[in-house]
C-alpha cells in the first residue's frame, strides 16, 4: 500500500538536477514557465499512472488474480487524492506565506457537509421515516426544513456552496486577523479555535447538521449509486483529475510574481511592506484560495468515504494536516504531495496492522521532522543532489 | 360474604350495650364540671369512633377514620397505625385489641394494657383502599403532633401526596408551632396546594400569600397553574384578584431565581476560571519567557491529574487511616513529577526550537501525542475516578438551591495561594529577577551573565510544575482520562491571547474574566454559543489589542 501511494508521487532523483526552476533572469523581465519539459513528463507519467494503470488493474485482471487492485483500494486512493488538495493548500499557505493555519480542517468539513447536504437531499423520502426531511430531523420533530437547507436538493447549487461557504468563512475571518496583523503564534491557536468552535457548533443537534453523527447513509450522487465499483472509481478519476488541476494552478500561483510576493512575506514582511506591498491583500487572497481548496476537497471526500461528522474539525486533525506538509517538504508543492500520500499511507497501514503504536509513529514523526529535518523528506533528498540556499524558516 | 355475615350481627347488639354503660356515665360527669365536659366528651367520641374502627362494613371504618381525624387526638395514633399494619383484632363483643410486634401478645387498644386474647374469637377489621385513603392522611395529619421532627417531616410529606381539605386546620395548626424549618417547609408546600384547590377565594388568596411569604420555589409551578389559560381559552382561575396575586408572586419568585442562579454562575465562573487560570498560569510564562507555545501543556496537566490518581491508589491500598490527607501529598509529588517532565522535554527537544515558534507548536504537538498515548496504554483508555476526601465532599447550601462544593471553594483558595506564591517568586526573589530579565531582553540578560539556558529550564519546570497543581485540581472536580488536558488547552491558549503573556495580572484577569463569561453566558445562550461567542469575542477583542489585555509597553514590547 505504501508504494502503491508512492506511485502518485514524482520519483524524486528524477526531477531534482532540473528542479530550480523558476529563478528570475535578473537582466530581463521576469517570465516564469510552470515546468521544464522534463518535468512535464514525469507529470505526465504520473497522471497515465493515476489515471490509466490503476483503473486498469482495478478492471482487466481477474478477480482472483495477483494483479488486480482489489476494489477497497480505489476509494482509499480516492481519499489520499483529497488529502493531497489540502496538503497543496496547506503548503501554500504554510510553505510560501508563512501562515500556519492549524484550522484548515473547518474548511474541509464545511466542503464535506455542503456536499453531505445534497447527498441527504437526494435520498429525501427514503430515510427510516420515510419522510421528506432527512431522519435526524424527523427524530428532532422538526416540521420544517431550516433555511440554509434550501437548495441543497441541486448539485449545481451544492457544489458552489461547497466552494463558497469556506472562502467566505476564510475571507471574513482573514480579513479581521490580517487587519490586525495577527500572525505567527497567535494566528495559529485563533486558527485553532476557530475550527474548535466550528466542531462545538457542529456537535449540537439543534444547529441541524445532524449533531454528533453527522450526515450519512448517502445512496446515490447524480443517480449513480454510490456502492457500485465503477461510480467509485468515477469519483477516484474525478479526485484525481482535481488534484492534477488543483497542482497546476498552484504551481502557476506559486511561480507567478504573486509567488516571489508570497515568499517575501514569508521571509521578511516588514521590508515588504517598506517597499509600498499592502501584504495583507496578497495573504487574505492566497488565504481564501486556500480555503476553497480545502472546501473543494471534502467536497469530493464525503461521497468517497459515505459520512462526514463533526470531528472532521477536531484541532487534531487539523494539526495532521500541518504535519504532511512538514513531512514532505513545505515550500515545494510536490514536496507537500509527497507528505500527504506517505503520512495517510502509513496511517492506514499502521492503524490497521498495529493501532496502539500509531499515536506513537505519528508523535515522533512530529518531533524528529521539525528537530532534525525542517526542510522535509524533499530537503533531504535535494541535499544530496546540488546544494542549495533556500531557507525556510 | 357469610364470613362476614356473624360480625354484622355482633355489631347490631354490642353498639347499645355501649352506650348505657359508658355514654351515660360521662354524662353524669358533665353536668358537674363545664370544663370536663369538653375534654371527657371528647374523649368519649374518640372512643366511640375507635370502636367504629371495629365495624364490619368498610364504608363505616371509613366514617370512623374520618370522625378521629376531626377530633385530631394523638391518642388515636396506635390504634390507627395498628388498623394499617392489620394488627388490629376486634373480638366478638367489638372490643379492640391490638397484636404486639412480636407476633404472639396483644394489648387492649384503649389502655394499652397487656391483654389474653386465649377463648375469644377474634376477627381482623377488612380494610380497602377506600379506607386506606382516609387512613393514611389522618395518621399522618395525627402524626404531626409527634414530638420527634423526624416523623414530623414523613407525616407532611406523606400530606403533600395526598391532599384531604380536613385536614388543613390541624396542618394549620401544626404549621403555628412548628420550630423545625424542613418541616415548616414541606407543610407550607402541602397546606398551600390544598388551600389552593379550596372553592373559597379568599382561603386561594391567603394561599398564594403563604406561599409568597415562604418564598418556597418549588411551589411555582402551582402558582404558573393558576394563570395558566385552559385550552378553551378561559383562564384556569376564574377570580381575577387571585390571578393578579399569583403573577405578582411569580414575578417576585422569578426575580429571587434569578438572582439565586447569577450567584450560583458568578460562583461556578470564579471556580472555572480559577481552573483555567491554574492551567493558563503555566503557559503564559513559558509562552513569555521563550516565545514557545507549549501545546503539552494541556499534556502535562493530565499528568498532574494522573500522579494524584496514583498517590490516591497508594495511600489506599498502603495507609488507608490516613486516606483522608492524601492531597497534601498529591500537591508536592503532582508538582515535582511534572517540573521534571517539563525539564526533560525542555532540555531534550524544546530548547532546539527557540527563533523556530511554528515548529515548536508541531513538535510539542507530538510531544502531547506521545504522552497521550503513553497514559492510555498505562492506565487504560477510560477515565479513572479520584475520590474526593471526606473534607472536601460535600457543600454548603448558602441559599435555596445555591450548593456551593467544598472541592471548588478549595480550588479558590488553592488558586489564591498559588497566584500569590508566583507573583512573590517572580517579583521578589532572585530566581524571579532573572527570569523577567530573560523574559524582556534574552540577549541584554545573558551579557549580564545571566544563564538564560539554564532559566529556561527552570521557568519551564516552574510552568509544567504549576500544570501539574492545575491537574491536582482538576481531579477533584471530575474524572481524569487521557483527554483531560485536550478539553482545557484551547480555553488556556485564549486566556493566554486574551491576558498577554508573560504577566501573571494579564493572566489572572484573563482567566478569571473568561471563566465568568462563559459561565454566565451559558444560561442565557447555552454552554456551547456561550462558549462560541466567547471565542468571536476574543477574535473582536484582539483586533483593538492584539497584544491582549496588559501588553508590555515601549520598548519591552520589542522583545
Amino acid at each position: 500500500m505504501e508504494g502503491s501511494s508512492l506511485r502518485n508521487t514524482p520519483s524524486s532523483s528524477e526531477l531534482t538536477p532540473t528542479w530550480a526552476v523558476a529563478v528570475p533572469d535578473k537582466t530581463t523581465a521576469y517570465q516564469f514557465r510552470l515546468h521544464t519539459p522534463r518535468e512535464w513528463t514525469v507529470i505526465g507519467l504520473l497522471v497515465f499512472i493515476a489515471l490509466g494503470v490503476i483503473p486498469l488493474l482495478n478492471w482487466l485482471p481477474d478477480v482472483e488474480s495477483s494483479l488486480r487492485l482489489p476494489d477497497y483500494l480505489i476509494p482509499l486512493f480516492g481519499k489520499f487524492a483529497c488529502y493531497a488538495i489540502v496538503a497543496l493548500a496547506m503548503d501554500l499557505i504554510w510553505g510560501y506565506a508563512g501562515i500556519l493555519s492549524l484550522g484548515h480542517g473547518v474548511f474541509f468539513a464545511l466542503g464535506g457537509y455542503a456536499m453531505g447536504m445534497y447527498l441527504m437531499r437526494a435520498i429525501a423520502g427514503e430515510g427510516v421515516y420515510r419522510s421528506d426531511l432527512p431522519d435526524f430531523m424527523v427524530f428532532l420533530d422538526w416540521k420544517a426544513l431550516p433555511w440554509y437547507w434550501y437548495g441543497f436538493s441541486n448539485f449545481g447549487f451544492a457544489l458552489l456552496m461547497a466552494l463558497a461557504v469556506p472562502g467566505i468563512l476564510a475571507y471574513v475571518f482573514g480579513f479581521f486577523a490580517f487587519r490586525s496583523r495577527i500572525r505567527g503564534v497567535y494566528f495559529s491557536i485563533i486558527t485553532q479555535a476557530l475550527t474548535y468552535a466550528f466542531m462545538l457548533l457542529f456537535f449540537r443537534n439543534n444547529t441541524g447538521f445532524g449533531g454528533n453523527n453527522g450526515l450519512t447513509d448517502f445512496k446515490r450522487l447524480l443517480s449513480f449509486s454510490l456502492q457500485s465499483p465503477s461510480t467509485k472509481l468515477g469519483l477516484y478519476l474525478i479526485s484525481v483529475v482535481t488534484l492534477l488541476l488543483v497542482y497546476l494552478l498552484c504551481r502557476y500561483l506559486v511561480v507567478s510574481k504573486l509567488g516571489r510576493v508570497l515568499m517575501a512575506i514569508r521571509d521578511a514582511e516588514s521590508r515588504l511592506m517598506f517597499c509600498g506591498y499592502d501584504t495583507r491583500q496578497y495573504k487574505l487572497f492566497l488565504w481564501t484560495v486556500s480555503a476553497i481548496m480545502c472546501g473543494l476537497a471534502g467536497a469530493l471526500y464525503v461521497p468517497q468515504v459515505g459520512i462526514i461528522n463533526p470531528s472532521e474539525m477536531q484541532p487534531s486533525n487539523s494539526i495532521e494536516m500541518a504535519i504532511w506538509v512538514a513531512v514532505g517538504g513545505r515550500g515545494t508543492l510536490w514536496g507537500a504531495l509527497v507528505g500527504a500520500f506517505l503520512v495517510n499511507g502509513a496511517k492506514s497501514w499502521c492503524t490497521g496492522a498495529f493501532p496502539d503504536l500509531w499515536l506513537y509513529i505519528l508523535g515522533t514523526l512530529f518531533v524528529v521532522i521539525t528537530l532534525f529535518c525542517p526542510g522535509g523528506l524533499v530537503s533531504l533528498v535535494r541535499a544530496t543532489g546540488k546544494p542549495t540556499s533556500s531557507t525556510v524558516p | 360474604m357469610n364470613v362476614l355475615k356473624p360480625g354484622l350481627m355482633k355489631k347490631h347488639f354490642s353498639l347499645p350495650r355501649f352506650f348505657t354503660s359508658k355514654g351515660w356515665q360521662s354524662l353524669f360527669i358533665a353536668v358537674a364540671s363545664s370544663l370536663v365536659v369538653f375534654v371527657t366528651s371528647s374523649t368519649a367520641d374518640l372512643q366511640t369512633s375507635l370502636q367504629g374502627l371495629g365495624a364490619a362494613n368498610p364504608s363505616d371504618i371509613e366514617q370512623a377514620v374520618s370522625a378521629i381525624g376531626l377530633l385530631n387526638d394523638p391518642a388515636a395514633l396506635p390504634v390507627l397505625e395498628a388498623l394499617r399494619d392489620r394488627r388490629l383484632r376486634v373480638d366478638d363483643k367489638g372490643a379492640l385489641y391490638i397484636m404486639n410486634d412480636d407476633g404472639t401478645s396483644t394489648r387492649e387498644a384503649e389502655s394499652s394494657s397487656p391483654a389474653s386474647i386465649e377463648g375469644l374469637q377474634l376477627r381482623s377489621p377488612v380494610i380497602n383502599n377506600v379506607v386506606r385513603r382516609t387512613l393514611l392522611p389522618v395518621i399522618a395529619q395525627l402524626q404531626l403532633q409527634s414530638p420527634d421532627a423526624a416523623v414530623r417531616l414523613t407525616a407532611a410529606e406523606e400530606l403533600s401526596k395526598r391532599p384531604r381539605a380536613e385536614a388543613i386546620e390541624p396542618m394549620r395548626e401544626a404549621l403555628n408551632k412548628e420550630k423545625d424549618t424542613r418541616v415548616r417547609t414541606v407543610l407550607e408546600v402541602a397546606l398551600a396546594q390544598m388551600q389552593l384547590k379550596s372553592e373559597n377565594p379568599q382561603e386561594r388568596l391567603e394561599a398564594i400569600a403563604m406561599i409568597h411569604a415562604s418564598g418556597n420555589l418549588g411551589l411555582k409551578p402551582e402558582l404558573e397553574a393558576l394563570v395558566a389559560k385552559r385550552e378553551d381559552g378561559s383562564f384556569a382561575e376564574p377570580d381575577p384578584a387571585v390571578r393578579q396575586a399569583a403573577a405578582d408572586a411569580i414575578t417576585s419568585f422569578e426575580r429571587t431565581q434569578f438572582f439565586i442562579s447569577s450567584v450560583g454562575n458568578l460562583f461556578y465562573g470564579l471556580s472555572l476560571g480559577s481552573v483555567l487560570l491554574l492551567a493558563a498560569l503555566g503557559l503564559a510564562i513559558t509562552f513569555g519567557l521563550m516565545g514557545v507555545i507549549n501545546m503539552a501543556h494541556g499534556e502535562i496537566l493530565m499528568v498532574g491529574a494522573y500522579t494524584t490518581y496514583v498517590i490516591q491508589r497508594l495511600f489506599q491500598s498502603y495507609a488507608p487511616a490516613a486516606f483522608d490527607w492524601y492531597l497534601l501529598a498529591a500537591i508536592p509529588t503532582a508538582f515535582s513529577v511534572c517540573a521534571v517532565t517539563g525539564m526533560i522535554l525542555e532540555r531534550s527537544i524544546i530548547r532546539f526550537f527557540y527563533g523556530r515558534p511554528l515548529e515548536t507548536l508541531l513538535a510539542t504537538w507530538g510531544i502531547s501525542l506521545i504522552l497521550i498515548q503513553s497514559v492510555r496504554l498505562l492506565f487504560g483508555a477510560q477515565n479513572v475516578e479520584v475520590a474526593n476526601p471526606a473534607w472536601l465532599s460535600g457543600g454548603i447550601e448558602v441559599l435555596y438551591g445555591v450548593v456551593l462544593p467544598y472541592s471548588r471553594i478549595a480550588i479558590i483558595f488553592f488558586v489564591i495561594m498559588v497566584v500569590s506564591l508566583m507573583w512573590l517568586l517572580l517579583q521578589r526573589t532572585p530566581i524571579g529577577l532573572q527570569v523577567r530579565a530573560v523574559t524582556q531582553n534574552r540577549p541584554m540578560a545573558s551579557c549580564m551573565g545571566i544563564a538564560a539556558g539554564r532559566v529556561d529550564m527552570w521557568t519551564f519546570g516552574l510552568g509544567s510544575g504549576l500544570a501539574g497543581l492545575g491537574g491536582v485540581a482538576l481531579s477533584q472536580l471530575g474524572n481524569v482520562g487521557p483527554e483531560l488536558g485536550q478539553s482545557y488547552i484551547i480555553d488556556s491558549f485564549m486566556v493566554v491571547v486574551l491576558g498577554g503573556v508573560g504577566n501573571i495580572a494579564g493572566t489572572v484577569v484573563g482567566g478569571l474574566g473568561l471563566g465568568m463569561v462563559n459561565k454566565l453566558l451559558e444560561p442565557l445562550a447555552g454552554a456551547v454559543l456561550g462558549k462560541i461567542s466567547v471565542l468571536v469575542f476574543i477574535v473582536l477583542f484582539i483586533q483593538r489589542r492584539p497584544q491582549g489585555l496588559f501588553a508590555l509597553k515601549g520598548r519591552l514590547a520589542e522583545g
